[in-house]
C-alpha cells in the first residue's frame, strides 16, 4: 500500500511538465527540486548525526565547479614553461568529478574536525565556505572569478554514433532533477534503516552510550559527511549544467541558511521533511514576490525559522503526523502515545 | 624593514578592534553555552548608530560613539530577554538555530533601513597622518587604537574587581552552584549579552568612520570573531584578546607579502590549522576568567 502511494506520487509528480503548459513555473519547480536534493543531503547531517554544517554550500559549490571546469577544459599556466592543459570532458564524466571531488571535501572536513563536536564542527564548516569561496574568487586562472564561468554545456547523453540526447529544454531537466531526488531519498532510506542508519541514529541521541556498546563515532560521521557532501556535489552539478553559468555568489552564505530552513521547518531527522521544506520554500519566494522584496522576505524566512524552533521544534512533518495519529487513534489511541503534546488531556 | 615595521603597526591597531569581537563572542559563549550569530549583526548595528548619529543628525563624534554603544548594550539586552530566556536548558544546537533565525532577520532589517548602499562616515580628526620616521598612522586609527585598550582593560577590571565580575565568574564555573550560593543567574546572563554586545557594537562604531558601513559588513566579522575565539580557547578572555591580535598579524603581514586577495582567508586557514594541532584552542587551559 505504501510502495503503491510512493510510485503514484512519483508518477504524478513526473506527469507535471505535460500539464503545467508554464515555463516559468516548470523552472521554479526545477530550482526547488536542486534545493530539495541539497536539503536531503543537509537532513543526513544535520538530522541523522545531529550535526550542523553550515558550510554545506561549499560542497554544492565544489560540485558546481568542478563539474563546469571538466567540461569546459581548462589550462592553467603552472610554470613560465609548462601550461597544464585540461581537454573537455563530457557531461556525464563532469558530474561524476564533481559528486567525487565534492565527497573528498567532505571526508577532509569531517577528518578535521569530529576530534571535536557541536560548536567547533559549525564554525570549521563556515571557515571552509568561506576559504573556497575566496578561492573561487581569487584564483582567476582557473575559475574566472566574479567573470564567472560562461557557456556550460548541459547535461548530454550519447552513444557515439548512434544516439545523442541534449537536455537544452527545460523538460528534460526536470525529469533529470525528479530522478535525482529520487535515487538520493532512496539511497538515504537506505542508509538510515541500515546499521550504519541506526548508528549514526544512536550518536545523536547518546554519543557516550553509543561509544561504550562499540559504535565508531568518527567513523560514521564521517561516512555521513562523505554521502552528504557527495550529494550537495550532485545538486551543484545539476544546478550548474542546467543554469549553465556559475560564479562565485554560488558560495554566499544565505544559501546554506536556505538549506536549514528547508530541513528545520520541514523537520530535521524525517525523510519527507527536507521535500516539505522544501517545496514550502522554493515556493514560497515567488508567491512573496508580488508583495515582498527580497530583504522583507528574508525578514520573514528568519522570524519563521524562530518561531518554528520555538512552537514546532521537530518540523513540520513530524508534528502532522502526530496530529494525524491522534486523529486516526481517538482518545483512546492516544494515551499509548505517552509523551506527545496533549495526550494526557 | 619599514614596510615591516608598518605592517606591525597596523596589526596592532587592527587588532585592537578584534579583540573586542572576540572577547565579547568568548564572554557569552563561556557564561551562557550560547554560540552567538548575531555577533556580527550587533557589530553592524553599532557602525550603522555611528553613521545615523554623526551624518543626518550631526551629532558630536565622540558623543554618537557613546550613544552608538550604549545602544549596542540594549539591543543585546533585548535578544536575550526576548530570544534566549525562554530558552535556558535547551540544546546548543536549538539556540544555535534560534541564533541564526535572529541573524537572517536582524541583517535584512539593516538592508531594509539603510538600503544595501554602503555608507562612509566623517570624522573630526586632522587628515595628515601622524608620521613617526618613515612609518605614518591616521589619528583616527590612534584613536580607535585608544578606545579598544580602553575598553578591553575595563572589560578585564569588570570581570576581576566588581561583584557583577565575579558572579560571571561563579556562573561560567557552575552555573547550578552559582544559583544555590544567590547569584542571579538571570541577570548575569544578560549583563554577559548586553555586555559582549556592547563590544561588538563598539567595534563597529570604531571601525565604522575607518571603512565603509555595508548591512552584510557583519558577516565577515562575526567568522572572523569566530576565528579568534577557536584561537584563543572557547570561553578564554584573555585567549581571545591575544587572538584578535594574532589574527591582525597574520591577515597583516598575509596581505603584505603573500596576497591581499586571500587576506580576509587567513583567520579561516588559522582555524583549520588550530583544529589540527591543538582543537581546545591555544590558552584554554592555563587560564579561562570566564
Amino acid at each position: 500500500m505504501n510502495r503503491f502511494l510512493e510510485v503514484s506520487v512519483v508518477l504524478f509528480l513526473a506527469s507535471i511538465p505535460f500539464w503545467l503548459g508554464n515555463l516559468y513555473y516548470l523552472h521554479i519547480l526545477i530550482t526547488t527540486g536542486i534545493f530539495i536534493i541539497a536539503a536531503m543531503s543537509l537532513n543526513l547531517l544535520l538530522g541523522y548525526t545531529g550535526q550542523l554544517s553550515l558550510g554545506h554550500v561549499a560542497f554544492f559549490g565544489i560540485g558546481s565547479y568542478t563539474s563546469a571546469l571538466v567540461s569546459l577544459g581548462f589550462d592553467l599556466e603552472l610554470t613560465e614553461s609548462y601550461t597544464f592543459v585540461f581537454e573537455p570532458k563530457p557531461v556525464w564524466f563532469a558530474f561524476l568529478c564533481g559528486i567525487v571531488l565534492a565527497a573528498i571535501s567532505g571526508w577532509l572536513i569531517g577528518r578535521i574536525s569530529f576530534k571535536v563536536r557541536g560548536a567547533y564542527f559549525v564554525i570549521v564548516s563556515i571557515s571552509f565556505a568561506e576559504v573556497v569561496r575566496l578561492v573561487s574568487l581569487n584564483w582567476i586562472d582557473l575559475t574566472e572569478g566574479p567573470m564567472a564561468l560562461n557557456n556550460i554545456q548541459p547535461f548530454t547523453f550519447a552513444i557515439p554514433g548512434l544516439w545523442e540526447l541534449t537536455f537544452f529544454k527545460k523538460e528534460p531537466n526536470y525529469w533529470l532533477v525528479l530522478g535525482l531526488c529520487v535515487v538520493c531519498f532512496v539511497i538515504i532510506r537506505r542508509l538510515v534503516q541500515s546499521r550504519a542508519g541506526r548508528a549514526m541514529i544512536a550518536l545523536r541521541e547518546n554519543e557516550p552510550l553509543a561509544t561504550s556498546i562499540g559504535v565508531d563515532v568518527t567513523k560514521y560521521l564521517v561516512l555521513a559527511t562523505i554521502l552528504s557532501a557527495g550529494m550537495a556535489g550532485a545538486a551543484g552539478g545539476l544546478y550548474t549544467h542546467y543554469v549553465r553559468i556559475v560564479d562565485p555568489d554560488i558560495f554566499l552564505f544565505i544559501y546554506t541558511v536556505t538549506m536549514v530552513i528547508m530541513v528545520v521547518t520541514g523537520g530535521k531527522g524525517t525523510l519527507a521533511g527536507p521535500v516539505v521544506g522544501g517545496l514550502i520554500f522554493g515556493i514560497l519566494p515567488e508567491v512573496l514576490r508580488a508583495f515582498a522584496s527580497p530583504e522583507v522576505q528574508w525578514i520573514i524566512y528568519g522570524i519563521l525559522m524562530i518561531l518554528i524552533v520555538y512552537f514546532l521544534p521537530e518540523g513540520i512533518v513530524p508534528a502532522v503526523t502526530q496530529w494525524w495519529q491522534r486523529r486516526a487513534r481517538g482518545p483512546e489511541g492516544s494515551m499509548s502515545q505517552g509523551s506527545a503534546p496533549g495526550a494526557a488531556s | 624593514m619599514d614596510q615591516f615595521l608598518q605592517h606591525i603597526l597596523n596589526a596592532l591597531i587592527l587588532g585592537g578592534t578584534y579583540a573586542l569581537l572576540g572577547i565579547g563572542l568568548t564572554l557569552i559563549f563561556g557564561i551562557m553555552r550560547v554560540v552567538n550569530f548575531t555577533h556580527g549583526e550587533l557589530y553592524t548595528f553599532g557602525a550603522y548608530m555611528m553613521f545615523m548619529f554623526v551624518m543626518p543628525l550631526q551629532l558630536n563624534f565622540f558623543l554618537a560613539l557613546i550613544l552608538a554603544v550604549l545602544l549596542g548594550v540594549v539591543l543585546g539586552a533585548m535578544i536575550e530577554f526576548i530570544l534566549l530566556k525562554p530558552l535556558r536548558g535547551a540544546d546548543i544546537d536549538t539556540t544555535m538555530l534560534i541564533m541564526i533565525g535572529a541573524w537572517i532577520t536582524m541583517q535584512n532589517m539593516e538592508q531594509f533601513a539603510w538600503s544595501g548602499i554602503a555608507k562612509s562616515i566623517d570624522n573630526p580628526f586632522p587628515v595628515d597622518p601622524l608620521v613617526i620616521g618613515t612609518i605614518s598612522v591616521s589619528w583616527n586609527r590612534i584613536f580607535m587604537f585608544a578606545v579598544a585598550s580602553a575598553l578591553i582593560a575595563g572589560t578585564y577590571a569588570l570581570i576581576r574587581w566588581t561583584k557583577l565580575g565575579k558572579a560571571m565568574r561563579a556562573t561560567f564555573q557552575d552555573p547550578e552552584t552559582a544559583a544555590l550560593m544567590g547569584v542571579r543567574i538571570n541577570s548575569v546572563y544578560i549583563a554577559t549579552f548586553a555586555l559582549g554586545s556592547g563590544l561588538a557594537a563598539a567595534a563597529g562604531a570604531l571601525l565604522g568612520p575607518i571603512i565603509v558601513v555595508y548591512p552584510t559588513m557583519g558577516d565577515l566579522a562575526a567568522l572572523k570573531a569566530f576565528a579568534i575565539v577557536i584561537l584563543g580557547g572557547l570561553g578564554s578572555v584573555a585567549g581571545a584578546t591575544i587572538g584578535g591580535f594574532i589574527l591582525a598579524m597574520m591577515e597583516e603581514l598575509g596581505a603584505g607579502y603573500i596576497s591581499s586577495g586571500y587576506r580576509d582567508a587567513m583567520g579561516f586557514l588559522l582555524i583549520i590549522i588550530i583544529l589540527l594541532f591543538r582543537p581546545t584552542g591555544l590558552f584554554a587551559q592555563k587560564e579561562r576568567v570566564g
